[in-house]
């Protein structure tokens, strides 16, 4: 089950402004009652559209001329709090193949890699620039490379980062690790055999 | 060089390099719940694999217990359901779980400890942000996701990045009334909530060198809400008392050789840290949040700040945002804000001496009108300590309602929610908007002292004035 290396991916985007948007926000506890991820895309950001009575809220998140969007650009710290994976499933549940922010929360970050999300950071003042070009031009092409660490939005581009593992294994296409993982068995059960604690 | 307890216990415990330059990682104990576990036997199942260490995974349920009507099935159909399939993943792959009716049920960050599970120098994960409390035994302890429950579940290894290493150093002694929950939301404060990001904390110094097993946990316990994935405290004596006689611990002639191998694993006196922080203990005040990130909080005798303090335009934004979700304005005084529900409890403050130390000054108080207070034990071994020590009918007889064990208003994942804009005294971990099961409800972080005098006087309040706290009884 090796996963196609991921070495660019391109969509429209949304900008969700806003620093140390948190896992709650992402997705609210309460939807997390539930066996499987199925369906946690409807719940992306449920609280952040939504009034207490179900009506939408004015945000660029219920605006239609983001509706296609594939793109999330946010904040600092975006993903802080929890560990839940639910918040990188209900993203890319919701459509959404990357994120880019000013800074990731480091769970956050390993999580989203793993379901082969890509997540870049992007200076402020270039998330700026970027978000500017959106409002103006919501059906804009955004092409994040991950090989060349460029986001192309038209005809310029801003450079971004990520974490040398992440890149790397989006680029070999291991990023969900468990194949390899599994291939270094004998080597864990050495390991192990190592560890007192292990075998008490 | 030496090194320190970090590096040792990555070194000892680190399987191989793979191809992205991570490391396989060997989790030497793995901790599972309800929400997070279920789609990772799911996807084990997918693929036709076993639990490889079945022994080394221990089960309990916490997230979604009710904390009062708790015999089942439980009125929330989905809640049932969870507690049901935890039952039947740890039946099929034969692992240990403390169940509702075993006396050993608890959130899952109070019952390893109390086990004994949670040991110096080992591994652990488990799919929860807070796992990061067990540092303080000097584990290396993170919180990982589903897919990496997976991992740890066919594999008993994960693929990581090593982490840099932050030493915080606190010394000195903490004035009367002043906890650990002030120093970790202190500490939160002044490096901010992404300042650990890529690193591990190791909290050190006198102030910690005297601290409990349970205030060290504390500490560790908010790492995360620093952005630090990991935090620990090296193991002591304070560390082996603890660990003695309890049942997952190394027994007979294995416990003398285990004490010997923890203490070769503490930071040696020459390692190098990736960065150091010293704070002197005097300077923390008891810490109240104000905002809607745990690095929002200020002394109880500060004000709230005004827009116009924060730095940049971003810290501005923010400041904005939590004033109008706290509903305050921004330069006024945090003491004297009215709440509607004090909470007790958490993986942050759920232990027993934190019941133990509010118990102390509450005989002979009320509950303000209008106040709902709840305490909610930690574990069920937590509740049953303190019942026997007589603690849940000095809180009832000061009008809190004492509950059963379980994470309940912490998450709200089960029946205990706020309700509408309720302003919540919190000793739990998070102060998200949202976090308390309203979109509107409002959290204020503080110590279980904190907590209680917010109960009492019904408004955030100093906890050494409301109780005479540190003032000698006949001054």
């Amino acid at each position: 089950m090796a996963s196609e290396p991921i070495k660019q991916v391109a969509g429209t985007g949304i900008y969700v402004p806003g620093d140390d948007i948190d896992t709650d926000r992402i997705i609210p506890a309460r939807f997390m009652k539930c066996i499987t991820f199925d369906g946690l895309g409807e719940y992306l950001f449920y609280d952040v559209r939504k009034t207490e009575d179900g009506a939408d809220k004015k945000h660029n998140l219920n605006d239609p001329r983001f509706s296609g969007a594939s793109i999330l650009i946010s904040g600092n710290n975006f993903g802080c709090g929890s560990s839940r994976e639910h918040a990188p499933q209900s993203i890319r549940r919701a459509g959404f193949n990357a994120v880019i922010a000013g800074s990731f929360a480091e769970i956050f970050y390993g999580n989203s890699t793993n379901l082969g999300i890509v997540c870049v950071t992007v200076t402020d003042a270039d998330r700026e620039v970027l978000g500017k070009a959106i409002e103006v031009n919501p059906g804009l092409e955004i092409t994040i490379d991950v090989n060349d660490h460029k986001v192309w939005f038209g005809d310029q581009y801003v450079t971004c980062d990520m974490r040398p593992g992440a890149r790397s294994s989006l680029l070999i296409g291991t990023y969900d690790p468990l194949d390899e993982l599994l291939e270094g068995i004998e080597e864990v059960t050495k390991t192990a055999e190592t560890l007192p604690y292990m075998s008490a | 060089m030496g090194q320190s307890l970090f590096e040792k216990v990555w070194n000892t415990h680190a399987v191989r390099q793979l191809s992205n330059g991570q490391t396989q990682l060997l989790i030497g104990t793995h901790l599972i719940h309800e929400v997070t576990s279920p789609q990772a036997f799911g996807m084990l199942r997918d693929r036709g694999l076993s639990v490889k260490y079945p022994e080394r995974t221990f089960a309990t349920v916490d997230h979604i217990v009710p904390t009062n009507e708790m015999t089942e099935p439980y009125s929330d159909a989905l809640a049932q359901g969870m507690i049901e399939e935890l039952r039947r993943n740890c039946a099929e792959s034969n692992i240990k779980f403390f169940d509702t009716n075993t006396g050993m049920q608890g959130i899952v960050h109070i019952v390893g400890p109390e086990q004994g599970i949670t040991q110096p120098g080992t591994t652990i994960a488990c799919g929860d942000s807070h796992t990061s409390t067990h540092g303080a035994f000097g584990a290396i302890a993170f919180g990982i996701g589903t897919s990496q429950v997976r991992d740890v579940l066919a594999t008993q290894t994960i693929a990581l990045n090593k982490l840099k290493v932050r030493r915080i150093n606190v010394d000195g002694e903490l004035r009367p009334g002043v906890y650990s929950k002030d120093v970790i939301l202190y500490i939160i404060r002044l490096l901010g909530t992404k300042g650990g990001n890529g690193f591990a904390y190791e909290y050190g110094g006198s102030t910690f060198d005297r601290m409990t097993m349970e205030e060290r946990m504390t500490v560790c316990n908010m790492s995360i809400e620093g952005g630090a994935r990991v935090g620990y405290v090296n193991p002591d004596e304070i560390t082996f008392d603890y660990l003695k006689g309890r049942p997952y611990s190394p027994q007979g002639s294995a416990w003398k050789e285990a004490v010997e191998s923890w203490k070769s694993i503490t930071s040696d006196a020459d390692c190098n840290y990736d960065d150091v922080v010293d704070i002197n203990a005097a300077d923390i005040e008891p810490t109240v949040t104000w905002g809607i990130t745990p690095g929002q909080g200020v002394g109880i005798n500060e004000n709230i700040p005004a827009v116009d303090e924060g730095k940049t335009q971003s810290e501005r934004d923010s400041i904005t945002e939590a004033l109008e979700h706290m509903q305050f304005e921004g330069g006024s005084p945090v003491k004297g804000k009215k709440i509607d529900v004090a909470f007790l409890g958490s993986c942050t403050n759920g232990r027993l001496s934190d019941l133990q130390e509010v118990a102390k000054y509450l005989k002979g108080r009320k509950v303000a009108e209008g106040v709902q207070a709840i305490v909610v034990p930690g574990s069920q071994i937590v509740s049953l300590i303190a019942t026997e020590l007589g603690l849940d009918k000095i809180y009832k007889e000061a009008g809190f309602e004492w509950r059963g064990a379980g994470c309940s208003m912490c998450l709200a994942m089960n029946p205990d929610k706020l309700i509408g804009d309720q302003l919540c005294a919190s000793s739990s971990n998070r102060n998200f908007k949202g976090r308390q099961g309203s979109p509107t409800g409002r959290t204020m972080l503080m110590s279980p002292l904190m907590v209680a005098a917010a109960a009492i006087t019904g408004e955030i309040s100093d906890a050494r004035e409301v109780f005479g706290v540190g003032v000698p009884v006949s001054a």
